[in-house]
């Protein structure tokens, strides 16, 4: 073969190595959600790393129900009642959003037809994107007054009030990804069912929810991760008091809205700020298993 | 043809039931939401005027307009918008085009759903580590912006991955055999076609961005500042920081006042959010393959 002829197939001309330029340069960008969740981890940890190894009494932060960090003498860092407070916020949260998105997911993808089902699609998509400090807006000014009008309580600001609003906003978000779930169900799986005679809840009951059991249980997850990191609607609609409740006529105080609340008062470097900053390793972590369960869980029934 | 049977009537009458059933949670979930927008429609709207959009607040807050606030939001989401939007785009191109499906792109998947997913304060704690600190930005737009910008990047990769996986893969094969490089097939057939997708994200992004408060409390927005931003290193206030601090923090707030920045809030992101919409809705309509 003439030697020629494979230095003309050389194509490593000007355009060759724009190519890899580009190639190099959407690879960073490729990486950089990853470069940007391991900067979060380092500088958040970087922060707060001085009250892990020096301050924190393991036993007392997680299990102390006393969140007193401004107190000069003794200053006690439990977040145990800050849990207390979330856990509940969320979970009221979930009561209301679970059966409500669920039973709306599959309205709008099992019934719904044409006109109306995008109409429904827009809505919830529109109602998802309400941003949180306008919900706590509404906690504090429409539900507050409401709720100490309709069940004669001195105050409405309450675990009651936050998790209403923090399961309207997660049920928009619910009802999309379980309405995405329900999708994902293969069309013959309905066609077989409806074959042998079976009518339409009796498919979606014996069919089409059974089958999208996965998507379903990550659409509940990926609620769970956003009520337990709602900030501004729990600051505001929750009364902010440190208290582990006994009812839902309680006022809490959540993990987030703690961090939202005192770091513009403490002092960089402080034991107070480094407390703060471990709290948001807390979060960090729990919500990155959430998430990541979530993901393991919704990939499960794709493979299956 | 065939006779009803009982049977046949009485699966009719749950169907019925089940339907009326789930139609009710869909209404159950929409309704209180649209009261309450209603409401904010009222009682914001009273309050909402061109002076007030247009005139700085006054006698600590109390009366006024939100232009400071408005504009620094603007600023806000502008910045933020410049870092994200390249670097979003980058990374769905190589997601989609470049990407092999093996654990490396999986990893990748993986930690843009937990960007998504981290709490808005946790990433307000990383802008106040990383950019007011450690990089020595100080409470300004730029660090406010970078926090905005990290936060809100799923979206844009999400939507941008989106339409590019729309152009189908013919498109790409004819390119490649005319000789072109992979570069030169992206640059000139696969984003020309999946430019009006990118920008419905990028507007889903504006957005999101808008109504964002924890993530600016820290790093760049302050309750109150008399002087207009005039670059990126000075602090702004913001228009959702502003509805919490005049409905929490400032007494002797008029009753109505902070329904006014509430309804220019919701009207902004609702709006940026429709526009985002019916524009998907267009396009879907008239692609032609």
């Amino acid at each position: 073969m003439d030697p020629n002829a494979a230095r003309d197939f050389d194509r490593r001309n000007l355009d060759w190595y724009i190519d890899k330029l580009v190639q190099i340069l959407v690879f960073l960008g490729g990486i950089s959600a990853i470069i940007f969740i391991i900067g979060i981890f380092v500088f958040i940890t970087k922060e707060g790393i001085g009250f892990i190894l020096h301050t924190m009494d393991v036993k007392e932060f997680f299990l102390s129900p006393y969140w007193e960090p401004s107190d000069e003498d003794a200053p006690e860092y439990g977040i145990l009642a800050l849990v207390a407070g979330t856990a509940s916020v969320t979970g009221l949260a979930l009561v209301v959003a679970i059966p409500f998105s669920l039973g709306a997911a599959i309205f709008v993808g099992e019934f719904a037809t044409g006109k109306t089902r995008e109409f429904l699609k827009v809505l919830v998509e529109l109602l998802a994107a309400i941003p949180s400090v306008v919900w706590g807006f509404i906690g504090l000014t429409i539900m507050n007054p409401l709720i100490i009008e309709i069940f004669n309580v001195p105050v409405g600001l309450t675990v009651l009030n936050a998790g209403i609003i923090l399961g309207l906003m997660t049920a928009p978000i619910m009802t999309s990804i379980a309405e995405d779930a329900l999708k994902a169900v293969p069309d013959r799986y309905r066609e077989a069912a409806e074959a042998m005679g079976a009518t339409r809840w009796q498919v979606i009951f014996k069919v089409v929810l059974p089958a999208a059991k996965n998507g379903l249980l990550g659409a509940v997850l990926l609620g769970v991760g956003r009520g337990f990191g709602e900030t501004m609607a729990v600051l505001m609609a929750t009364g902010h008091a440190v208290n582990i409740p006994t009812s839902v006529f309680d006022s809490v105080r959540a993990l987030t809205a703690t961090i939202a609340a005192e770091l513009g008062e403490t002092a960089v470097g402080s034991d107070h700020y480094q407390a703060l900053f471990t709290i948001g390793i807390f979060l960090f972590i729990i919500t990155f298993i959430i998430n990541l369960t979530a993901d393991l869980v919704v990939r499960g029934v794709r493979k299956g | 043809m065939f006779a009803e049977t009982s049977l046949n009537a009485r699966n009719k009458k749950v169907q019925g039931l089940f339907r009326m059933l789930f139609m009710l949670m869909t209404a159950m979930l929409i309704l209180p939401v649209l009261i309450i927008l209603v409401t904010l429609l009222v009682k914001g709207g009273s309050v909402l005027s061109i002076d007030f959009l247009f005139t700085a607040p006054t006698n600590g807050m109390t009366a006024g307009g939100i232009f400071p606030a408005l504009l620094g939001t603007v600023w806000l989401v502008a910045v933020a918008l410049l870092i994200s939007v390249p670097i979003g785009i980058a990374a769905a191109i190589y997601l989609n085009e470049y990407a092999g499906e093996n654990w490396f792109t999986r990893v990748i998947n993986l930690a843009i759903i937990n960007l998504a997913g981290v709490p808005s304060i946790v990433h307000a704690l990383f802008g106040v580590g990383a950019f007011v600190i450690f990089f020595g930005f100080g409470t300004s737009i730029l660090a406010a912006s970078l926090t905005l910008a990290i936060m809100t990047l799923p979206v844009v990769i999400v939507a941008t991955r989106e339409s590019l996986r729309a152009v189908p893969m013919a498109f790409r094969e004819a390119c490649w055999n005319m000789g072109a490089t992979r570069w030169q097939t992206i640059r000139r057939v696969v984003l020309p076609n999946a430019v009006s997708g990118i920008l419905t994200g990028v507007i889903l992004e504006v957005s999101r961005t808008t109504g964002e408060t924890a993530p600016i409390m820290f790093t760049g927005a302050v309750f109150f500042t008399p002087f207009l931003p005039q670059g990126i290193f000075d602090q702004t206030m913001a228009l959702s920081l502003h509805l919490f601090v005049v409905s929490t923090q400032v007494p002797g707030v008029p009753e109505d006042l902070p329904y006014g920045v509430a309804l220019v809030l919701i009207a902004m992101v609702l709006i940026m959010n429709s526009i985002s919409i019916a524009f998907r809705m267009y396009l879907r309509g008239k692609k032609k393959w």
